[in-house]
């Protein structure tokens, strides 16, 4: 599903986005000058380990950073307009409509006091305006077919809902108005394994069905293999690597990604722990130069790690990384 | 049985579990003092006979009417039972009035007060605490609110007080004292007269009653809708790009307000017990005044029944308040099938 | 965009020595607060260094004196009584420096038994559950319903307690509210990962409560503690003011019992029961204050709210 690279076909681009968070003894930064692109109609796998700041990203396109967090630059362009430069009555109109946000724990995402359909239906009518009971309704029920849900979810709460129910209600929410641009936070994370399937076909279905773009967020790169397009490695709120899905997993070029390659398990073979040595910085106090450099095994890393900054360049068509050469 | 019914039958149990012990602490108290009470009651009857001419009748009426030469246990089963029935007994002190025609005279104006004062009371608490919990709120008036809760710490029967020296005593504006002004009587009429110097009466007790208890509400809302802006579905919310006023009522306040409701459950005896003492500060024609009566004159009866019955009131309002909160949160009513 | 400096504001509250991060008990309106129940004690046993507090009997001083500012009454106020006196000759600053530590001994001593008592019967129904957790719940719940006043007031009309007869009176119904707050604490306590952990290590449940559960509920109880004691002042003040409360010491409330009585507002009198209230007001506020500041200390989300983003 190859997407034209151009500017045409741009959906999503994010430019050098920095955002910190607030604490009592120094910021912590979360997004250190984030750059990436999202095409029209393809989808966008955004990985790395917990805390590695894909979720404050994503986050950051929607301008939902919540404080302690703030946005201190960058600039966001959906379909060409500058999410940081809109005032709140512009914004208000632009999320959802321009992009839609899956969120991480759908659990505790939906209201409890209010019923499915009026949850679903305050969307549509904040940005279409009121809309006649009968259509409404029969919008509401194609949605939920859409995700397989049947129709008596209608007039239900959240708590009478299973999980996996309630993470394709969300779906059906996000995808009501049709937005250039959906967000799924780690839609599957916390659904078992069963359910995580179902979850990830109903997505796979909807996508197809509507042409969407859509930015996965996730931490299992096994399962992010089998639904996107293209995958952007993050660590420590940086961006390390950005391919197609096929060149990244055939000739992973930095080592970051190479380590997150090798800890998914394989039925196949028998393949040794691979563990990665140390922890994660202190994210308040980056290590000067390259971020990854103090847990770096690669064979090719040089005392230039230790002093300068790599920066995100193309190395081979479409593919990205941040990595010093030899 | 559906899990409605059986909530609701678990509330009304709780009321008559409640008037119950009320009842029997109540019934137990005066057998515990010291002496006999009841030698204590005729005592006062005779010391008040000078003024009440048929007292050895009363005293006969008394004690074939009360069965009290029974044992303790039928003693109580019929007090129970003529409880629960309003059979509260005669009144000491304005005998052969029963207690019952006392209380029915007086509990209208109790009720009147205390059910408006209670609702702006709680109200208007709440909704300064949401307020004052939202992030979003401009800032001037979020300036402004904590100037509401400076009162908070004061308890109403000292606002009552204050009040009247300053309003009534000093600037005139309102009555001293009375719930209705001189030669209107108690009982309720639909004149505008009347209405007019009700409600003229009743502003003081009412603002010692709300100024007071707003405080107490609106921080606890306030706490409340801090930890729901924290909740995940707030997010989603405004990423949803819904209004402010609307994430302000139907996301964050509808659910804020939930535990409010158990906390006003929880403290209607404190809301009753600062209303009794309103009233008496303003000799304000309710159960308060009646119960300083009561006090006044040694009238046991007298006492005990307005305590029976206004601990029967607080269970009901309890109950009340019970058995609203199911509809507004579902996941009492709606239990997965 | 504004472009702040990684550091930002953090550095400047480093700077300034003391974060309240890192030592919450610090907290102004706790500290406040305390030090107005620490010098109210204070007052309590050296008042009598400081004043003749003989004078807070009755015929003792001359009658229905103004303060001493008030020149122009008849009589007129006199340094030797600054708060001026009652219709019976009590001066008010002894009757103040005698009766504002005596309500809160009363506070204490109900609240302390209460608190203990509320712990005990709220971490046995948290933690054991079962019929227990339902029985110790509904009996409280019902007495909660029950308003205190009207049952001490029934009580008060056949014997007349001394100070110490009141506070234990108070006590009676001191222990409900902490109940229910301990076994929700409990409750919520029980299922954690550090209480599963030490009942899996065979820990006795007695070294649980006290080992892992209170450390962290130290706070949640020093709040509730300290609007218990605030709480009981208020009843007693509240039994009082009917005219039940003790007679032979003098007490706040009854001192406003008399002066109403007396009519003392209609006679222009407000020292009388201005004093008294406005002795009440410092405690409840100083208690208020106090509760508000270990609320936060408990609940460090509140205390984000000051940290104001730009």
């Amino acid at each position: 599903m190859g997407a034209q690279a151009n500017e045409q076909n741009l959906v999503l681009q994010v430019k050098d986005l920095r955002v910190h968070y607030a604490t009592p003894t120094g910021d912590v930064i979360a997004c250190n000058g984030v750059d990436f692109q999202v095409y029209r109609g393809e989808t966008l796998g955004l990985v790395g380990e917990s805390g590695c700041g894909k979720t404050t990203a994503a986050m950051a396109i929607l301008r939902l950073v919540q404080p302690p967090g703030r946005i201190l630059h960058g600039q966001v362009l959906v379909d060409g307009v500058d999410m940081m430069s809109l005032n709140e009555g512009e914004l208000r109109q632009a999320r959802w409509r321009q992009v839609a946000l899956i969120p991480q724990g759908a659990m505790n995402s939906l209201n409890p006091v209010m019923r499915i359909k009026d949850q679903i239906a305050d969307g549509i009518q904040t940005h279409e305006g009121q809309q006649p009971r009968e259509e409404l309704k029969e919008r509401i029920l194609e949605l939920l077919n859409m995700v397989g849900l049947p129709g008596r979810v209608y007039n239900m709460y959240p708590h009478e809902l299973s999980g996996g129910m309630k993470q394709r209600v969300c779906i059906a929410m996000a995808i009501a108005l049709h937005p250039s641009l959906v967000i799924a936070d780690e839609p599957t994370s916390a659904l078992d394994v069963v359910v995580q399937r179902v979850v990830a076909q109903t997505m796979l279905e909807v996508k197809d069905r509507l042409g969407v773009s859509m930015i996965l967020i996730g931490h299992d790169m096994g399962l992010q293999a089998q639904l996107v397009d293209r995958i952007a490695v993050m660590y420590a709120g940086n961006m390390m690597e950005i391919a197609p899905v096929q060149d990244i997993f055939e000739q992973p070029l930095h080592p970051y990604t190479q380590l997150l390659i090798d800890a998914i398990p394989s039925i196949k073979e028998r393949k040794p722990l691979k563990v990665t040595e140390g922890l994660t910085h202190d994210l308040r106090n980056p290590p000067p130069g390259c971020v990854f450099h103090p847990r770096c095994a690669s064979p090719r890393a040089t005392a230039r790690c230790h002093e300068e900054v790599p920066v995100l360049h193309e190395v081979a068509p479409r593919h990205y990384v941040a990595c010093h050469p030899e | 049985m559906s899990f409605t019914l059986k909530y609701i039958l678990q509330r009304v149990g709780m009321f008559f579990l409640t008037v119950w012990l009320g009842a029997t602490v109540i019934f137990i108290i005066p057998r515990l003092a010291p002496g006999d009470p009841v030698a204590a009651m005729i005592t006062q009857l005779q010391s008040q006979a000078g003024r009440v001419e048929n007292s050895a009748e009363m005293i006969a009426a008394w004690r074939a009417r009360f069965g009290l030469d029974d044992p303790m246990p039928i003693q109580y089963l019929r007090f129970l039972w003529n409880s629960l029935r309003f059979e509260l007994g005669y009144s000491l002190r304005f005998f052969p009035t029963t207690v019952e025609e006392l209380i029915a005279r007086n509990m209208p104006w109790t009720i009147r007060l205390l059910v408006v004062a209670t609702f702006v009371s709680v109200l208007g608490g709440n909704a300064i605490g949401a307020l004052m919990g939202w992030r979003h709120t401009p800032k001037l008036v979020q300036n402004l609110l904590p100037l509401a809760l400076t009162f908070s710490s004061v308890p109403p029967f000292m606002m009552a007080l204050g009040l009247i020296y300053v309003f009534a005593f000093g600037l005139d504006w309102f009555p001293v004292s009375q719930g209705i002004g001189r030669g209107l009587g108690t009982d309720w009429q639909w004149t505008w007269e009347y209405v007019k110097s009700a409600i003229h009466h009743a502003v003081l007790p009412m603002l010692a009653i709300f100024v007071t208890g707003m405080g107490g509400w609106a921080l606890g809302m306030r706490g409340m809708m801090i930890t729901t802006e924290g909740e995940d579905y707030m997010i989603l919310a405004q990423a949803k790009g819904l209004r402010p006023g609307r994430v302000f009522w139907r996301y964050g306040v509808r659910n804020a307000i939930l535990p409010q409701f158990t906390a006003v459950a929880l403290s209607m005896g404190w809301i009753v017990s600062g209303q009794i003492l309103v009233e008496h500060m303003f000799a304000y024609p309710g159960m308060g005044t009646l119960l300083n009566v009561g006090i006044m004159n040694g009238d046991y009866t007298l006492i005990q029944g307005v305590s029976f019955i206004l601990i029967m009131a607080t269970a009901l309002a309890v109950l009340l308040v019970d058995l609203i909160y199911p509809l507004l949160d579902p996941r009492i009513t709606y239990q997965r099938s | 965009m504004a472009m702040t400096t990684a550091e930002g504001r953090p550095a400047a509250r480093r700077a300034a020595g003391i974060s309240l991060w890192d030592y919450p008990w610090l907290n102004p309106k706790l500290l406040i607060g305390a030090t107005i129940v620490v010098l109210i004690i204070l007052m309590g046993f050296l008042g009598r260094f400081v004043w003749d507090i003989t004078l807070a009997q009755a015929a003792s001083s001359p009658l229905n004196l103004p303060p001493f500012w008030v020149q122009d009454s008849i009589p007129a106020g006199d340094p030797a009584h600054p708060l001026g006196t009652d219709n019976m000759g009590r001066d008010m600053l002894a009757l103040i420096i005698t009766g504002l530590p005596s309500s809160l001994r009363v506070g204490f001593i109900a609240a302390g038994v209460g608190m203990f008592v509320g712990v005990v019967l709220g971490f046995t129904s948290g933690f054991l559950g079962g019929w227990v957790d339902n029985v110790i719940r509904t009996v409280t719940d019902a007495a909660l319903t029950i308003p205190q006043l009207l049952v001490l007031v029934t009580l008060a009309a056949y014997i007349r307690p001394t100070v110490t007869v009141m506070a234990l009176l108070l006590a009676a119904f001191a222990w409900r509210g902490p109940t229910r707050l301990i076994r929700a604490q409990a409750l919520s306590m029980r299922e954690r990962g550090y209480v599963r952990m030490a009942r899996l290590s065979a820990s006795s449940t007695l070294s649980i409560i006290l080992v892992e559960m209170m450390p962290n509920l130290l706070p949640y109880l020093a709040a509730s503690l300290a609007g218990n004691i605030s709480g009981n002042i208020l009843a007693a003040t509240g039994l009082e003011l009917l005219g039940l409360g003790p007679t032979r010491v003098p007490t706040l409330g009854m001192t406003i019992y008399y002066s109403i009585r007396a009519s003392a507002v209609l006679r222009g009198m407000w020292w009388w029961w201005g004093f008294p209230i406005l002795a009440l007001v410092v405690i409840f506020t100083s208690f208020f204050l106090m509760a508000i500041g270990l609320d936060e200390i408990a609940n460090p989300r509140l205390r984000q709210l000051q940290v104001k983003e730009e």
